[in-house]
C-alpha cells in the first residue's frame, strides 16, 4: 500500500503540487487523470525519487520511501521516453538493471517473451525505433516482479499489438495483488486497465473513486467524456 | 554497487568513437614531437604544454556531452534501487577513467617508448589529475545548469578562464604590485588554478627553476623540489575532490 500525505511541491514560483495526498492498496490499477499541468508527472517523479517534494511524505507498507532508495527494488517503473546509453545493446540493459538489484530477487520474463526481446537482444540501443525503445522499456519495468508498477504514458508509440499485450500484462499483474499507478491521455487505452481514478486538478486532489462507481452515477457514459466534462465544470468552478 | 555503475558507463563509452579519436591524436601529436627533435627533453616540453591545454579542454567538453546525453538514464537510475550520490560518482568515475585510459595510451606509450625518464611520467600523472579535476569540474557546471547550452557555455567559461585568462590576471597582479614582497600571495594565486598547479608540479621535477618563471622559482625556494611537489599534488587532489563533493550534495537535492 502506498501513502502518500501532504505533498507540496514548487518550481520557482510555480505550485505544481498543492498539500496532495492519495492512499492506494494492492490490488487496483490507478489512474492519474487531470488536465495539462495538473502535476501528474510530477506526483509520480515524487514517488519515484526523481523530484524531491518541498514537504509531505510518502510511504510504501508504512515505511519510508523518499529516504528509503532501496525500497524502490519493489517498484517498477516504465518512462514516457525510454533514453539509454547509445551503445549498450538490449540485453546488457537487462544484465545492468539485474545487478544493481539485490539478486535473490524474482525475474519475470513473460512481458519480454510477449515482445520477443531475444531477437534483438544484440542490437544497440540507440539502433532500435522509438516504438521498440517503449518495449524494452515496458519489459524493464516487469522484469524484476514488482509489487508496485507505474507505467508513464505506456501507449505512446505502441503498434495496436503492443498495446492489448501490455494491457493483459497489466491487468493479470493487477489481479495477482499488485498496485498498478498509471497516467495516458488516451483515455480510452485507460479504460481497459483502470479500476480507480485519480483526479487531480491545479496540483490538489480533486477525488479518488472506483471506475465502477462513477459510471454508475454518469449513467454508463465513456471515461473519455465524462472526465472531460469533469474538467470543463472544475474549470468553470475556478473561475467563478 | 558503483562499481556497477562504473563497469556500464566505462563500456558504453570506449564503445563510442570519440575517445578513440582522442586517443589517437594524442599518441599521432606525441609522436610527431619525438619525431622533430633529436632532444627528447625538449619533446617533453612541448608535450607538457600539449597535455595543459588539450586534457582540460577535452576533458570539459566530453563530460559536459556526456552528461546531458545521460540525462534520461541518469534519470532511469534514479528511479532504481540506489543512491543518488552513488549515480553522480559511477558516472564521474566512468567518464573520467575512460579519458585517463586515452592518457594512458595516447601520451603514456609513446613517453615510454622514446624517453622513459622520471620526467614523462611526471606529466603523465600531471595530466592524469587535470582529466580527473576537470571532469569533477565539468559535473559541477552541468549539475548546476539545466540546459545544454547553458552547460557546454559554462564549461567553455571555465577553460578559458584557467587556460588563458588567470595567467594573464596572474601578470597583471604581479606587474601591478612588483614592488612588493609577492611570495606568498604567488603561492596562494598558483593553488587557485589547477593547470599552473600541474605546470609547476612537472617543472619542480624538471628542476629547472631558471626556466620556470617567477612561480616555480619561488616554490623551490620556499620548499625545495621535494615539498614543492608534494604540496602541488596535493592541492591538485583538492581541486578533484572538492568540486566532485559540491557536485554530488548539488545533485542529491537537484529535480531530474
Amino acid at each position: 500500500m502506498i501513502t502518500a500525505t501532504g505533498i507540496t511541491k514548487n518550481f520557482g514560483r510555480l505550485r505544481v503540487l498543492d498539500d496532495f495526498g492519495v492512499t492506494m492498496s494492492g490490488g487496483h490499477a490507478f489512474s492519474l487523470i487531470g488536465p495539462n499541468g495538473s502535476g501528474k508527472t510530477t506526483f509520480i517523479k515524487c514517488l519515484l525519487g526523481t523530484v524531491i517534494p518541498d514537504s509531505g511524505s510518502v510511504t510504501l507498507d508504512g515505511a519510508d520511501l523518499l529516504r528509503t532508495p532501496e525500497l524502490r527494488s519493489r517498484i517498477g517503473y516504465m518512462p514516457q521516453i525510454g533514453r539509454y546509453p547509445d551503445n549498450m545493446r538490449v540485453a546488457q540493459l537487462f544484465d545492468m538493471l539485474s545487478e544493481l538489484r539485490p539478486s535473490s530477487q524474482k525475474r519475470d520474463e513473460e512481458l519480454m517473451e510477449s515482445f520477443d526481446m531475444r531477437r534483438i537482444a544484440d542490437k544497440p540501443m540507440r539502433t532500435l525505433s522509438g516504438g521498440t525503445r517503449q518495449r524494452v522499456s515496458a519489459c524493464a519495468a516487469f522484469f524484476f516482479d514488482p509489487q508496485v508498477i507505474v507505467l508513464d504514458e505506456p501507449t505512446a508509440g505502441l503498434d495496436p499489438v503492443s498495446v492489448e499485450i501490455l494491457k493483459e500484462k497489466v491487468n493479470a499483474e493487477r489481479r495477482r495483488g499488485k498496485l498498478v499507478l498509471l497516467t495516458s491521455h488516451i483515455l480510452s487505452d485507460l479504460e481497459d486497465m483502470t479500476t480507480d481514478v485519480i483526479f487531480l486538478i491545479e496540483g490538489r486532489l480533486r477525488f479518488c473513486r472506483p471506475i465502477t462507481e462513477l459510471r454508475e452515477e454518469s449513467g454508463g457514459e465513456r471515461l473519455g467524456r465524462l472526465m472531460a466534462r469533469l474538467m470543463r465544470e472544475a474549470s468553470t468552478h475556478s473561475e467563478s | 554497487m558503483m562499481l556497477k555503475i562504473v563497469k556500464h558507463v566505462l563500456l558504453d563509452i570506449l564503445r563510442s568513437r570519440v575517445v578513440l579519436a582522442y586517443t589517437v591524436f594524442l599518441a599521432a601529436a606525441s609522436i610527431g614531437l619525438f619525431n622533430m627533435d633529436a632532444d627528447t627533453g625538449k619533446s617533453l616540453a612541448s608535450i607538457l604544454s600539449m597535455v595543459l591545454m588539450l586534457v582540460p579542454l577535452t576533458s570539459l567538453i566530453f563530460a559536459t556531452i556526456h552528461y546531458y546525453n545521460s540525462y534520461e538514464f541518469i534519470e532511469l537510475l534514479s528511479t532504481q534501487p540506489l543512491r543518488r550520490s552513488t549515480i553522480l560518482r559511477g558516472e564521474y568515475l566512468g567518464v573520467s577513467l575512460a579519458l585517463s585510459l586515452a592518457l594512458l595510451v595516447g601520451v603514456g606509450l609513446p613517453v615510454a617508448a622514446y624517453d622513459g625518464s622520471l620526467t614523462g611520467g611526471c606529466i603523465l600523472l600531471a595530466g592524469l589529475l587535470l582529466t580527473f579535476s576537470f571532469t569533477a569540474l565539468a559535473f559541477l557546471g552541468a549539475v548546476c545548469s539545466r540546459d545544454k547550452a547553458r552547460g557546454m557555455g559554462v564549461a567553455m567559461l571555465q577553460w578559458f578562464f584557467f587556460a588563458l585568462l588567470y595567467d594573464g590576471i596572474l601578470l597583471l597582479v604581479l606587474f601591478t604590485f612588483q614592488d612588493y614582497p609577492l611570495e606568498k600571495a604567488v603561492i596562494a594565486l598558483l593553488a587557485l588554478n589547477p593547470i599552473d598547479l600541474a605546470r609547476t608540479f612537472v617543472m619542480l621535477q624538471m628542476d629547472v627553476s631558471a626556466l620556470m618563471g617567477m612561480t616555480g622559482a619561488v616554490m623551490e625556494e620556499f620548499f625545495g623540489s621535494g615539498l614543492g611537489m608534494a604540496l602541488t599534488l596535493s592541492v591538485l587532489v583538492v581541486w578533484i575532490l572538492a568540486p566532485l563533493g559540491l557536485a554530488v550534495r548539488l545533485f542529491k537535492k537537484k529535480d531530474l
